[in-house]
């Protein structure tokens, strides 16, 4: 086995061996068992006369529902890649872990390629299972499905990357709780950012809007939050809020739009300057 | 065009293999403005043990760091086993025990050792008796299975040392390899490394306990403040007799004039003499008694590699 592959299998065993991946599960199980019971008691409210909510009503209110608690969920899975990205390669370091590693035939590169390879493994199952789990739950407790439910999982999934592969960037350099505190600040800032964008397309400043362009490029964690956001809206909510014009689109839990080729291409480019960049910064590093 | 390539690494190999196991030259070091090794210029030959002796901060870590790849060089060259430091290949017939030895805690002493295998890397059919050999030299046999978290310091020390010996390496780097041993662990280390000369493998042992080294090492550079203040086998810096002298009615005069016998260490009723060739004995009595001197007792001894450590750091002092 490729030493890269080596060190992915060994980044994906500890966090299994160090329980990371049972917490997880136990979380999650809780989390989407009682999103289901909430869920499900949409369809038991009636209106003031009486009358159970129409089925486009519940879909609506189901969407929406689901938008916070993605956004729950993305959260989670962002702040754990940054938290767990933050030490993977600084705290191996410090502790002497990495020195008896690198004395042996093993670029620095596979190091870095390889715990990167590992997390992201374990942040797309992540993605994948909480999601499916969340969405079969809700589907099971209402019958809505959201209209893109597998582009849903990559946006949440790709955001997830974002924050791993920042946090790892940083590791190479800082201290795992500075990285993770940097990657954690970093997201927000970015999510702040792309909400301010909203508000120049509301009001129509070309200034502000900016700020939202520039964060997406930066950092396109809140681009691809949009993505996640788009993929869960039904056709008759994105209708009514492109009617709305430019006020429907400052919405920060509301995307009127799927995030452009261009952006999506600029995600791919944007991983693999930020791997690049964590390894030329781990090769120069003194052990 | 195979078969070329292939004769041209044999050839390649047999090169490398008539070549030392280490070999700097000017090997130089800075953090800023301070300089960890100032021109580090040595040759260790295959199948030697090799001590690299100094006090805490004398850039012995550094060097090895180095050597290993693991620290960039500010200037200067280096080679093991006739490979440019860095080379992936060597690195293949090298085992390292660092000086700050931590393995994952959450994984069995086996396990660690397998993963050593699988990235040295050994072929996998050999890995189990590998890590069985190794764990029987360093005494972890019944510990095989238990993870790495319940180890105390000296067990862990200890399976460092196991990795560091899987594959039998041409070339082991031991960075205080007892630094958390008791006696007996230190005993099992001298065994080990013994063990290792006789199979031919070069062993660069960087430590501060001299006792030790001079137990096993055949050839030893001393280093302070980045660089090498002496070296040379075991004999060559051992050459001198020590003579301490009890003696009393010396005044302090007569006792400056004797330090013309060599470096002088003066505790009153004893002196000391290093550094003096035996057959001066007799000349150093005469000179006492003629002086007035009333000797109780003149006992030559061996220089230790304590006495010649401790006064090459003094000279350098000075």
């Amino acid at each position: 086995m490729p030493p890269f592959l080596v060190i992915a299998r060994l980044t994906i065993q500890e966090s299994s061996r160090r329980r990371l991946l049972l917490a997880l599960l136990i979380l999650t199980l809780l989390v989407v068992g009682f999103s289901a019971w909430g869920f499900n008691k949409i369809t038991t409210v009636t209106r003031g006369d009486g009358t159970p909510l129409p089925p486009d009503q519940v879909a609506l209110l189901t969407s929406q529902l689901l938008i916070v608690v993605t956004f729950m969920f993305s959260g989670v899975l962002a702040l754990s890649a940054a938290v767990v990205a933050g030490p993977l390669i600084s705290a191996e370091v410090e502790s002497g872990l990495l020195l008896s590693i690198l004395a042996r035939p093993v670029r620095r590169s596979e190091v870095v390629i390889g715990k990167w390879l590992g997390l992201a493994a374990l942040v797309a199952i992540y993605a994948a299972f909480a999601g499916s789990l969340e969405l079969a739950a809700v589907d099971w407790a209402t019958g809505y499905l959201p209209p893109h439910p597998v582009e849903l999982l990559v946006y949440v999934a790709a955001e997830g990357l974002t924050l791993l592969s920042l946090g790892l960037l940083l590791s190479t350099r800082l201290s795992g709780i500075t990285a993770g505190v940097i990657a954690l600040v970093a997201w927000l800032m970015a999510w702040i950012a792309g909400v301010v964008g909203d508000i120049g397309t509301g009001l129509q400043n070309q200034a502000l809007e900016n700020v939202g362009v520039f964060s997406h490029l930066i950092l396109p964690s809140d681009g691809l939050w949009r993505g996640a956001i788009y993929a869960m809206e039904p056709d008759t909510f994105i209708a009514a809020m492109r009617a709305l014009g430019t006020a429907g689109r400052a919405n920060p839990f509301a995307a009127t739009d799927p995030p452009p080729a261009s952006f999506l291409g600029w995600v791919v480019a944007w991983f693999a300057i930020a791997l690049t960049l964590s390894i030329l910064s781990f090769r120069r590093r003194e052990i | 065009m195979a078969l070329a390539e292939r004769t041209e690494a044999a050839a390649s190999y047999e090169v490398a293999a008539g070549t030392p196991a280490v070999r700097t030259v000017e090997l130089t070091k800075r953090f800023g403005r301070t300089v960890a090794l100032a021109g580090l210029s040595m040759t260790v030959p295959r199948g030697e043990v090799f001590g690299f002796l100094g006090p805490n901060g004398a850039g012995k870590t550094t060097a090895v760091k180095l050597l290993l790849g693991l620290l960039t060089p500010s200037s200067g060259e280096g080679w093991l086993l006739g490979k440019p430091l860095g080379d992936l290949g060597a690195r293949r017939r090298i085992g390292y025990l660092p000086e700050l030895f931590r393995y994952q805690a959450w994984l069995s002493a086996s396990e660690v050792l397998a993963l050593h295998c699988e990235l040295a890397p050994l072929p996998r059919s050999s890995w189990k008796d590998e890590i069985g050999t190794v764990l029987e030299t360093v005494g972890l046999s019944d510990r095989a299975n238990d993870k790495i978290g319940t180890f105390s310091k000296g067990m862990q020390q200890r399976l460092g040392l196991g990795a560091a010996l899987l594959g039998e390496p041409d070339l082991v780097f031991l960075d205080e390899p007892t630094s958390a041993l008791d006696p007996v662990g230190r005993h099992d280390v001298r065994e080990i490394i013994r063990g290792l000369a006789a199979r031919g493998t070069a062993v660069f042992l960087n430590s501060h306990l001299l006792s030790e080294v001079e137990q096993v090492c055949d050839r030893v550079a001393v280093v302070d403040k980045g660089r090498v203040i002496a070296s040379g086998t075991m004999d060559d810096l051992l050459s001198g007799t020590a003579v301490r002298v009890r003696v009393s009615g010396l005044v302090q005069a007569d006792r400056n004039k004797l330090a013309s016998f060599g470096r002088l260490d003066d505790e009153g009723d004893s002196l000391t003499f290093t550094s003096l060739a035996a057959d001066r004995v007799p000349e150093l009595v005469s000179s006492i008694v003629a002086m007035g001197g009333r000797i109780y007792e003149v006992a030559p001894r061996h220089q230790t590699l304590e006495d010649r450590f401790l006064q090459l750091l003094e000279d350098e002092e000075k």
